[in-house]
């Protein structure tokens, strides 16, 4: 079990948290001026990469923040844990 | 008393001067504390057990630990319990036990023990103790740091137990272990748990065991004591001591009762103080088995001979042959003879490849015995390393899969990790100890005990995977088992590179060898060796199969603790609650909530009872428990902006007062949730959710305000429990709040339909109270604080008393609302519906955008055949169809030779309604609204049911009643 | 209930609760703490004591004050306190319960259902947190060396007690 740390609470297991999928996936400023073709890419289409990626978590049973979390999904690695206002870390998608 | 014939007269952990009594398949035997089932039985000249599972073969005791595959047990008692070792079954009073073949049941009587689990944290994780992790568990607690050390014996040691001459410091091993247990467990952050498995190891150190508490007390254990005990630990640290298993050779005859391991044999005689034999052939590839027939010498067994696979002597066994025992090198066993036991064994000579040389009737050399020990080499255990990922190595020397580098946080050390001898394991347990506690913040430094060994080396193994037949090809050799639990032979592998196949997971699932109760402990690198042989290469090149957890079985009642019965699930209860179990309320379970269902009067079944129920809603007064509805507060400068994109219709200029119902959902435009919103002044809002609905909802809000808004000037709060909600419905509603709120004007004029008012009741609690309906009627929900909840509900019995004011459950609240056509989100909702779907385009804006609006346009979205919530009445006016009935056209065949059934859709909602005096049933259909006044087919079992297609509003379409 | 080993739990009903969420660092963040007599705490787990209210972190910008004061009141003193900045004060005196348990064994029940590390090194008096007991979400707030307070929904407290009372059996 992941041992998740919530840069407000600390580390916590991976039980007190959901998640939350991709990060950095923008809701568009005006959904209207979107094609159906990139409607449907923003609703169903993630990237599911091999090693980092970045995605969110909400602590949910704790003081309930969104955040971001950089993980290798190969290897189950935390590599990063940063808030929603701060920059994405290099080499990850 | 029957007698213990092979107890040898003194030595052994076993307390001679208490005598114990046991039964094993109604044969009564004796024992003594420190024996198990199998020392036992040993002890009493008995090694046979149950036949195998499907051969049927006469199996005995092979193993001396977890590790053994033949002798499984039912231990028999109020509720009996399967497939235990009989290796790993301490011995108590009165113990009686059955012997399985292979396979167990489980008990249906109920399992009255407790089981329980709890949470630790630790700085260093020691799992297995002996040598290695023993060295380790002290280093470590030395620095002061939290430790734990777990084994699953029933005392610390681990293959110190077993041995004789070994010393630690220049002392007994067995002293060296007593004075670091006893060092252990008077520190204060040292925790050593025995009997405990740990049995799963997953991300960041987090390490799940078993501890088997008190069935080795031998009487019953004081009242709450976990029979068992599931450990979460997570630890900073992690070392992993867990030994290393024996491996049996693989040769014609070797399921043969009495063919045990070498180590196996070793453990009765020094653990056990057992003699399982009196003369004795050991047949082993490696110098470890030497230690074995040096104690069986010292022991007064006769050992006929010593059958080496290796082509020379090594030091070790040149040493042992100096001492007067016969060693035949170059050779193995290539058979057993013996009926229901060993009698003797056939002996061969190998050549270099591993063949019988030369003319192998005449060659073969037959010695009597009545035990064979076998030794094929070393398999470290490897298991928790590898669930993490591990990588795990090929060693030729050693001939065995080692772990290659490490899991971060954890180290491996001893024969875990390939180091058998006595000195390298007390040298890697320190140094793993020492550098675990330093990794965690407590800085130690430790000089490693000094261990002796008669061995000290394990010597040069011998890969011997397969001793060939003498007669025949491997394809024939259906007597050489490699799985002894799964009766599998090399006959079986043979048949799977046959079908084609080459991996070993491949092998694994034709064959199933290693998929037994004992996980293959002393089959997988075996038949890892023996497909080696049949493809050609090394065990390396062919790899190992996954381990996964549990590392040995853990009963289901242990993993399920304490939730079960009373605890099993949370039941969340209202503040009336108590006035709804003493009115003999029958209860359903939504979300986690238990609400009353219906409130039977007097022998009144449930639909005696809703019919009453629905009568007094629609003409006269009835009131309802509804404090489940999830409540959030929304607050801030921008929380009118913030609801206007979150729901489908407009909350910003709703009045300070008003109230106002409200559809949420998802951007892909499907109905999320919904409920009635509040707004309580400018800059407050009061939320209402569906019961299942709250926390999810909570969720949702603060996802887009953090993640998406994090500019807007809105804050929620969750005061789900902070209200209790009382819905008063009915004509005679209006009489009722106007009694207990005296301070109201309730008129229809001066408090019209959908809006609110704060008040302070008769009573003096201040309430807020809504004239909101979800039956169509005149109606009202009254709103205080959940510590008045109770109190107030019972003064609204009180006022409506004469009036027959009638309390009511879910059932009649859906029959009132589905008259009315409206729909449960997650009932007549499914994740697939969007507000259009379900009828309701009048609660979509289309002044404003909102989450969802764009997918309205997708051309999937606007489809003309999408399914619609719509109403639907059987012709018959008598059946009720059931919820998940699917809809076809007439004339549609539903055979199977027609293939499948093109489905128009299915039934979400079905009552019996007392107003309309028919069933009825909502249902989403396709293109439900351009069907109106068709008659579809209801497919009930095997019964076409015609139902005609109506709106979805059959009660009072007009809303003629809201205002009484 | 009470046993050999000391255990006890009972319930402390009827505390007020008020729930406040405010931007750390503002003016009116300043303003609360100094009508609570003590500033809101700032660090998870951290709790802040000052005659009849206790301030309770839950979240960067979220603390429960829990009080033996009338939650009227307060209520309005915080509000005032507030003053219409960005935030908000909601009294959530019945959302909530208050069980406690005490005795030498306290912490060995909890750990038979929180995950959260009890250990004196990690949570000693004065410390909360929002973790899970069993099934569920609880407000877990150590009052002294051997007496917690936990704070279920009110909704779980019934299921809590049971669930208390049941992992104290060993105990008693």
């Amino acid at each position: 079990m992941l041992l998740l740390d919530c840069p407000w609470c600390g580390p916590r297991d991976e039980t007190e948290y959901h998640y939350g999928g991709q990060a950095h996936v923008r809701y568009p400023q005006v959904p209207a001026d979107l094609t159906d073709q990139e409607w449907a890419e923003y609703l169903f289409f993630r990237d599911n990469p091999e090693g980092p990626f970045a995605e969110r978590w909400v602590h949910s049973t704790g003081c309930r923040r969104w955040f971001n979390v950089m993980r290798d999904t190969t290897s189950y690695r935390v590599l990063a844990v940063y808030r929603p206002t701060d920059p994405r870390p290099e080499g990850s998608r | 008393m029957s007698a213990q014939p092979h107890r040898l007269p003194s030595g052994g952990r076993i307390d001679r001067d208490t005598v114990l009594r046991l039964t094993v398949d109604g044969q009564e035997l004796t024992g003594h504390p420190g024996d198990t089932v199998a020392s036992a039985m040993l002890a009493a000249g008995r090694l046979d057990v149950a036949p195998s599972i499907y051969r049927g073969r006469p199996r005995g005791i092979v193993a001396a630990g977890v590790e053994e595959p033949n002798a499984l047990l039912e231990v028999l008692g109020r509720c009996s319990e399967s497939m235990l070792p009989a290796t790993t079954v301490s011995l108590v009073d009165g113990l009686a036990v059955r012997t399985l073949s292979g396979l167990g049941r489980l008990d249906p009587t109920g399992d009255e023990a407790v089981y329980d689990k709890k949470f630790a944290h630790t700085d260093v994780l020691v799992v297995g103790a002996g040598p290695a992790g023993l060295a380790a568990a002290w280093a470590a607690a030395r620095s002061g740091a939290r430790v734990i050390l777990l084994d699953e014996q029933s005392e610390p040691g681990g293959s110190l137990l077993s041995c004789r001459e070994e010393t630690v410091n220049g002392s007994p091993a067995l002293d060296w272990v007593r004075e670091v247990v006893a060092e252990l467990e008077s520190a204060p952050e040292a925790t050593v748990l025995s009997r405990t498995t740990a049995f799963g190891s997953y991300d960041d150190n987090y390490v799940v065991a078993v501890q088997h508490r008190t069935d080795h007390l031998g009487h019953p254990a004081p009242e709450g004591m976990s029979r068992r005990r599931v450990w979460h630990i997570r630890a900073a640290r992690v070392v992993i001591a867990t030994g290393a298993h024996e491996r049996p050779l693989v040769f014609a005859g070797n399921d043969r009762p009495g063919v045990l391991l070498a180590s196996a044999v070793r453990g009765y005689l020094n653990r056990y103080a057992v003699a399982p034999c009196s003369r004795a052939v050991v047949s082993t590839t490696n110098d470890s088995a030497y230690d074995t027939v040096t104690d069986l010498v010292a022991a007064g067994v006769e050992v006929a001979a010593v059958i080496d696979a290796r082509p020379t002597l090594s030091p070790r066994a040149a040493e042992v042959a100096g001492t007067g025992v016969r060693v035949v090198p170059g050779s193995a066993v290539v058979e057993t003879t013996g009926a229901s036991r060993v009698d003797g064994v056939l002996v061969g000579a190998l050549d270099e490849d591993g063949l019988l040389g030369g003319d192998v009737e005449a060659d073969v050399e037959t010695i009597a015995c009545d035990l064979l020990a076998v030794s094929g080499g070393w398999s470290p255990v490897v298991h928790l390393h590898s669930q993490r990922q591990g990588r795990l190595r090929w060693d030729e020397v050693l001939a065995a899969f080692v772990p290659e580098g490490t899991v971060r946080g954890q180290r491996v050390a001893g024969s875990a990790r390939g180091t058998f001898d006595l000195g390298g394991c007390l040298e890697e347990g320190t140094e793993a100890g020492v550098a675990a506690a330093v990794a965690a913040g407590f800085p130690i430094e430790a000089e490693a005990p000094v261990g002796r060994a008669a061995t000290g080396e394990y010597g040069p193994v011998r890969q011997l995977w397969l001793v060939p037949g003498r007669r025949g090809e491997p394809a024939d050799w259906h007597e050489h088992f490699v799985d002894l639990q799964r009766d599998q032979t090399v006959a079986d592998v043979w048949r799977a590179t046959g079908a084609g196949l080459r991996g070993i997971e491949h092998v694994k699932r034709h064959t199933s060898i290693g998929t037994a109760h004992d996980q293959g402990r002393t089959s997988a690198v075996n038949a890892i060796g023996v497909l080696a042989a049949a493809l050609g290469g090394t065990p390396g090149e062919i790899g190992t199969t996954s381990y996964r957890a549990p590392y040995t079985p853990v009963s289901f009642a242990a993993l399920a603790g304490r939730e079960r019965g009373d605890l099993f699930d949370p039941e969340r209860t209202t503040p009336i609650h108590p006035w709804h179990v003493a009115h003999g309320a029958r209860f359903e379970i939504v979300g986690q909530w238990l609400r009353p269902r219906y409130f039977p009067r007097d022998g009144e079944d449930i639909d005696a009872a809703v019919a009453r129920e629905s009568r007094a809603a629609r003409r006269g007064v009835a009131m309802m428990d509804a404090s489940t509805l999830g409540k959030i507060e929304v607050c801030g400068a921008d929380a009118g902006e913030f609801l206007d994109r979150v729901y489908t219709n407009a909350h910003r200029r709703l009045p300070v007062g008003s109230a106002r119902y409200g559809v949420m959902c998802k951007p892909d435009g499907m109905i999320l949730d919904d409920g009635v919103n509040l707004r309580l002044d400018e800059n407050r809002f009061l939320l209402t959710t569906t019961t299942g609905g709250a926390a999810g909802v909570l969720d949702w809000l603060e996802e887009w305000l953090q993640t998406e808004w994090p500019e807007l000037d809105v804050y929620c709060t969750s005061v789900t429990e902070q209200w209790t909600t009382i819905a008063v419905v009915g004509p005679k509603s209006r009489q009722v709040v106007a009694r207990v709120a005296p301070d109201l004007d309730v008129s229809a004029e001066a408090f019209p339909f959908m809006t609110f008012r704060e008040t302070t009741l008769a009573s003096g609690v201040p309430a807020r109270i809504c004239r909101i309906s979800f039956s169509g009627e005149l109606a009202y929900e009254i709103n205080v604080s959940g510590w008045y909840g109770l109190a107030v509900w019972e003064q609204l019995y009180a006022a409506g008393a004469d009036l027959d004011i009638t309390p009511y459950g879910t059932e009649t609240m859906h029959v009132l609302r589905a008259e009315k056509g409206y729909p449960i989100v997650g009932q007549d909702t499914d994740g697939t519906v969007t507000p259009q779907d379900a009828g309701m385009d009048w609660v979509v804006s289309k002044r404003k955008d909102f989450i969802g609006n764009r997918s309205y346009t997708r051309a999937d979205t606007a489809r003309a055949d999408r399914r619609h919530l719509i109403g639907l009445l059987p012709v018959d006016r008598v059946t009720r169809l059931p919820e998940g009935t699917q809809i076809i056209a007439p004339d549609t065949p539903v055979t199977p030779e027609r293939g499948p059934v093109p489905m128009l859709g299915h039934v979400t909602s079905s009552y019996h309604s007392e107003a309309l005096g028919r069933p009825f049933a909502l249902a989403l259909v396709a293109g439900g609204r351009d069907r109106i006044g068709e008659t579809l087919i209801a497919q009930v079992g095997d019964s076409p049911v015609e139902v005609l297609v109506a709106g979805p509003v059959l009660y009072d379409p007009e809303g003629n009643r809201r205002d009484g | 209930m009470r046993g050999a080993r000391g255990g006890s739990l009972r319930e402390l009903p009827f505390s007020t609760m008020v729930s406040v969420r405010v931007a750390p660092g503002s003016a009116a963040f300043d303003r609360i703490g100094a009508a609570l007599g003590a500033g809101l705490p700032e660090r998870v787990a951290d709790t802040a004591r000052a005659g009849a209210h206790t301030a309770l972190w839950l979240g960067p910008d979220e603390w429960l004050v829990v009080s033996s004061a009338e939650p009227g009141p307060l209520v309005a003193d915080l509000v005032e306190a507030l003053a219409g900045d960005p935030g908000t004060v909601v009294d959530v005196s019945a959302n909530r319960t208050i069980l406690e348990l005490s005795g030498a064994t306290a912490r060995q029940v909890l750990e038979k259902g929180c995950p959260a590390d009890l250990h004196p090194r990690s949570f000693g008096p004065g410390d909360a947190v929002t973790t899970t007991l069993g099934p569920v979400p609880v407000l877990l707030w150590q009052s002294g060396p051997s007496t917690y307070l936990i704070l279920p929904r009110a909704s779980f407290a019934d299921y809590v007690a049971r669930w208390l009372l049941d992992a104290m059996t060993e105990f008693a």
